[in-house]
């Protein structure tokens, strides 16, 4: 159940801070980090005294590139917080440093820690006794009792509805079967292969659905990708910083501005967005907006939404023409920005380029056009039609799974039944199915349960 | 106070449970006493006269593969067998025999008698004897003391037993017989808490008044079986059963007399069996069923009487009359006696361990009827570990305690202290997680080297099995080893087997997975040995179900890990906060061996489970 293996994760809030933290655990860590770790000194990172801080840099082992410079935090076993050894690499907030940094220790050989696993570690070493880990028990409490009642009227408590209603339709079917196994010479009503069969199609693809449902549940929770896209100057850091509704990145209007890429949260109509805004697209000859177009295309390939920005004071231009015809086949929806301004551009060519995707007038200035941009995403986003990419950051990926293997139980079924089999072999699979979706209710104890509560606490904690 | 006597075990009651407990105590070297309050009613079958079934015949055969006496003495005394549920899987094939009531009591007294290390005796009980929690012996009505190092109470439906039958109610045990009434006050005065269940019976009637005309005729299969792995019987004189129905009359007849129905009269108190309801329970709680099943069943060869099946009542006799006589061949009926319902006390399960021992008290055990079950095979199943763990006890020996994916046995037993019975408990298939592991057909290969073990399995046994087991193994050794290849010949074969041609280089072991095949029909073309049927009957069935059987192992193993982690009998789940008030006191009253048992127990929820696995984790590593 539990590797004592070196794990390793951002423990600061996502978004920009003045500082960031890295935190492992485990009896790698120092190793680990002398990898990537060159003290200001030169001492050895094994060499370092524990409870210290040290100054230095992180480099890049492959390139020998310095990526921040450093403040080096070791803590020894026991006395630190998970009473493993824990080494804090404190670098520049802002999302870029931290990962980078995260990423490195990964390659040194850490594992990103699961959610919660720094507590879990903490908890299970006695670092937090059970009476003083009240606070523990009420999240273990909460969290499956939840579960249980149903309470939360928010997508997970649909969700649990929505299984408790299989579970339900599936305990009909088993009851039906087992009934005329057990009583063979009483006159009950056998239901036939054929009633299961269909039955059981029908839950599969309503699993299938839901399954799309479960990544919804985790885009609500790790925040949709969402990468701004158009020319130059059309307005993309001003959608930006509208949704924002502060001043994040530097709007002016010289052409190339925004020359990095641009992370930030934003709740949209209750959907978090992790909005990357991007440099202007063009061809440029500035090596350093040019590597920034480049990963704006790189950023567009893993996007779950892009938002296509054109500025309707301006006819359609080549540029366009280009990205719309890079976005034909994402989730996509095009904002003609600058309404407030005289209408140039030919709106019905667009039309032609733009096939089903949605259109809006908006004014990233004026504010206006926000919700109808909100409607559509909500509209994206619950239909199923996006689909969270795989961050790395997935904290809910066990109930896919779950749900995958229960739509793998009732395949079995249906091969079963195809086989001709009879009805206590249908059973088997059936009652697996039935088995695994109640571990996502909590009516059944999976051996994994343990690892499910720890999982509810957030990263780093 | 007089002590007439000193054992090792002495057993209350000479039921099914009382029987295979005294057997099994005294085949493992223990002074055994055996106390009936009747010796001309040992063994009896109060109900219906025949044993087995779906899940029941599956503990038969459980009982007969520990080294039990049902099985043996079933096979002796069955009039009838038939194999129900053929039409589905090997794991739901179930035995059910009809037998002679008289002929199977008078072989098992014949047998306790002959035992060696068992003495059997007409007593009755009305007092255990205990000191500081020990238990020492009982006491008879007589005042007679026997001092004893375990009881077992198998006191079935005597415990206070009470005959209900329309208006009138009286004290008494089943057919006319006496009931111990100052026994439950014995136990609840030593702090154990009793429960009170109702069962039914339906009416004997004399066959000379039954017109078989009217009736479908259903009789034994062609092909003989037995429950012991041990008898060797082939062929049986038969008797056949009778399936008439009910009607739109009868089902009148009982709705105008439920006025009278002691079940709706308010006189019934106990909890009576859902799944075995009265007829005029039936006809209540569906109203919308024209007419009900009922089997007319011979209750011997040498009797007239006939068992009524399906239709157990309370109803006052003119009523049974009334409705009885509005049935299909039943129009001319006699009575021989009538139908009736019976409340009883029993043993709260929760109270046992698993080894069917109180928790509470030394050396004293509860199996049976008394635990809350219904059916002679659940009691002579709980029995025949009650008097193992008895023997085991004296002997300070560790307990034998089945595991829910090793018997039936086990299911049942967890089923009842773990989660307690509210009703007259019944094992049926669906209640095993791993039914195609618990087949009838292996109760040997699962469970006859733990007989073994314990003392119970006599060479002549043990060595059947061995042979059967080695059989198994290198005809599966030498399926698996034997090849073909896509030659014009083999092809040829294929064909005459009535089969698919080869497509690729194949082994029997392959061959043997398609639905048409079966061993016989192999050996007849490939050079194989000839061997028995039970054994070919294994070989088939591992072969063309091993991906599901696979499955169910994997399961096993998934659950195995949740019970592999136990927790101390010495736990204070007072000290471990976090738990829920009921999960609290559920595990402190039923103290369960491992955290699988405790995910079993109704009222502690995942949450409860989730904190005790920290509280594990934290205690080991502690200890580290």
């Amino acid at each position: 159940m539990y590797q004592e293996d070196t794990i390793s994760a951002i423990a600061t809030a996502v978004g920009d801070g003045g500082i960031g933290i890295i935190r492992l655990s485990g009896p790698e860590s120092i190793n680990y980090v002398n990898q990537i770790f060159r003290s200001a000194s030169g001492k050895n990172t094994n060499e370092l005294p524990s409870h210290f801080a040290t100054y230095g840099y992180i480099i890049d082992p492959v390139s020998g590139v310095t990526v921040d410079e450093v403040l080096l935090l070791i803590m020894k076993k026991p006395r630190s917080y998970t009473r493993e050894d824990v080494v804090e690499i404190h670098c520049h907030g802002g999302p870029m440093p931290l990962k980078r940094i995260l990423e490195l220790t990964l390659k040194a050989g850490a594992r990103l820690a699961e959610p919660g696993e720094f507590t879990k570690r903490a908890f299970l070493n006695g670092r937090i006794d059970l009476s003083q880990a009240e606070a523990v028990i009420d999240i273990i409490r909460a969290k499956t009792d939840i579960s249980l009642k149903m309470s939360v009227s928010h997508l997970s408590g649909v969700l649990s509805e929505k299984i408790n209603d299989f579970r339900h339709e599936l305990l009909r079917l088993i009851a039906h079967l087992e009934a005329a196994i057990d009583f063979p010479e009483d006159d009950i009503d056998e239901i036939a292969a054929k009633d299961v069969e269909k039955s059981v199609l029908d839950l599969s693809g309503e699993l299938e659905t839901m399954i799309s449902t479960a990544q919804t549940g985790r885009i609500l929770k790790d925040g949709l990708k969402t990468v701004i896209i158009g020319k130059p100057n059309v307005g993309k850091s001003s959608l930006l910083n509208s949704l924002l509704r502060e001043t994040r990145a530097i709007v002016t209007d010289i052409p190339g501005t925004t020359r990095d890429i641009i992370e930030e949260y934003a709740n949209i109509g209750g959907i978090p967005l992790r909005i990357i805004d991007t440099a202007g697209i063009r061809d440029t000859n500035d090596l350093v907006e040019r590597i920034g177009v480049e990963k704006a295309w790189e950023m567009l390939d893993q996007a779950d939404i892009v938002l296509f920005i054109l500025d309707a004071s301006l006819p359609l231009s080549e540029d366009d023409q280009k990205i719309l015809s890079l976005i034909k086949n994402r989730k996509a929806i095009v904002l003609v920005n600058k309404s407030d301004l005289p209408e140039v551009i030919d709106m019905p060519e667009i039309l032609k380029y733009v096939h089903d995707k949605p259109v809006i007038n908006i004014s990233a200035l004026k504010g206006t056009g926000l919700d109808e941009l909100s409607k559509a995403i909500n509209e994206m986003v619950f239909s199923g039609q996006v689909k969270g990419s795989e961050g790395s950051f997935v904290s809910n990926v066990r109930h896919v799974n779950i749900l995958e293997e229960t739509k793998r139980s009732l395949c079995e079924v249906i091969n079963t039944i195809n086989a001709g089999m009879s009805p206590d072999f249908i059973v088997i699979d059936l009652r697996a199915a039935w088995q695994r979706l109640g571990e996502i209710t909590g009516e059944t104890v999976g051996e994994d349960i343990i690892d499910q509560i720890f999982s509810q606490f957030c990263i780093g904690k | 106070m007089y002590v007439a006597g000193t054992y090792d075990v002495v057993i209350v009651g000479a039921g099914h449970a009382g029987c295979e407990a005294a057997l099994a105590a005294a085949r493992m070297g223990c002074r055994t006493l055996l106390a009936t309050l009747n010796m001309d009613n040992i063994a009896m079958m109060p109900c219906n006269p025949a044993v087995g079934g779906p899940a029941k015949g599956h503990l038969v055969r459980e009982i007969d593969a520990l080294g039990g006496e049902m099985g043996i003495n079933t096979d002796k005394a069955c009039i009838q067998i038939r194999m129900l549920n053929t039409g589905k899987g090997p794991a739901v094939h179930a035995l059910r025999a009809q037998t002679d009531k008289k002929v199977y009591q008078n072989l098992m007294k014949n047998t306790l008698e002959n035992q060696q290390n068992l003495v059997v005796k007409q007593l009755l009980i009305d007092k255990i004897l205990m000191n500081n929690s020990v238990v020492e012996g009982i006491e008879t009505e007589n005042g007679e003391v026997y001092l004893s190092k375990c009881v077992v109470i198998a006191t079935g439906t005597y415990l206070k037993g009470r005959i209900i039958l329309g208006e009138v109610a009286f004290d008494g045990g089943p057919n006319g017989q006496r009931s111990a009434t100052k026994l439950s006050k014995s136990l609840l005065e030593n702090g154990i808490s009793l429960m009170r269940f109702k069962t039914g019976t339906p009416a004997r009637v004399d066959r000379n008044t039954v017109d078989f005309s009217k009736m479908r005729i259903q009789p034994g299969d062609d092909q003989t079986h037995n429950f012991s792995f041990m008898s060797d019987i082939d062929t049986r004189q038969q008797v056949p059963c009778w399936l008439t129905y009910t009607n739109s009359k009868t089902h009148q007849i009982i709705r105008d007399n439920l006025h009278r129905a002691p079940l709706y009269m308010g006189i019934i108190e106990g909890t009576g069996p859902r799944y075995c309801p009265s007829i005029e329970d039936k006809v209540v709680r569906f109203q919308e069923k024209e007419a009900h099943q009922l089997f007319i069943e011979p209750e011997g060869l040498d009797t007239t009487e006939m068992y009524v099946q399906g239709m157990s009542t309370s109803l006052p006799v003119e009523v049974q009359y009334a409705f009885l006589r509005t049935i299909p061949g039943l129009e001319n009926v006699e009575i021989m006696r009538p139908g009736y319902a019976i409340e009883y006390d029993c043993v709260d399960p929760l109270q046992l361990k698993a080894t069917l021992e109180f928790k509470n008290i030394a050396g004293l055990f509860s199996a049976g009827q008394a635990n809350g079950t219904s059916g002679y095979e659940e009691a002579a199943a709980q029995g025949l570990v009650a008097g193992i763990n008895a023997a085991l006890l004296v002997k300070n020996l560790p307990g034998l305690i089945l595991g829910r994916s090793e018997a039936y046995i086990g299911v049942l037993i967890d089923d009842l202290v773990t989660k307690g019975t509210t009703e007259p408990y019944r094992i049926m298939t669906s209640r095993a997680e791993y039914r195609l592991i618990l087949r009838q057909d292996n109760a040997d290969l699962r469970l006859t080297e733990k007989g073994r073990l314990v003392g119970l399995v006599d060479d002549e046994r043990f060595q059947r099995f061995c042979q059967k087991k080695l059989g198994i193994e290198s005809t599966l050794k030498l399926l698996a080893e034997t090849l073909v290849s896509p030659t014009p010949e083999m092809q040829t074969i294929m064909r005459t087997m009535g089969t698919a041609e080869l497509r690729t280089g194949s082994s029997l072991y392959d061959l043997l997975r398609r639905t048409e095949l079966n061993y016989d029909r192999l050996s007849q073309h490939f050079s194989l040995p000839d061997i028995p049927g039970n054994v070919s009957e294994q070989v088939e069935v591992t072969i063309k179900y091993e991906g599901y059987i696979k499955k169910q192992l994997a399961e096993v193993e998934r659950a195995a890990k949740l019970e592999a982690k136990l927790l101390p009998p010495n736990i204070d789940y007072d000290k471990i906060s976090g738990l829920s008030q009921e999960a609290r006191q559920k595990l402190t009253k039923i103290r369960p061996l491992s955290v699988g048992q405790a995910t079993r127990i109704s009222g502690v929820s995942p949450a409860d489970i989730s904190i005790l696995l920290v509280y594990l984790e934290q205690q080991r590593r502690m200890e580290l």
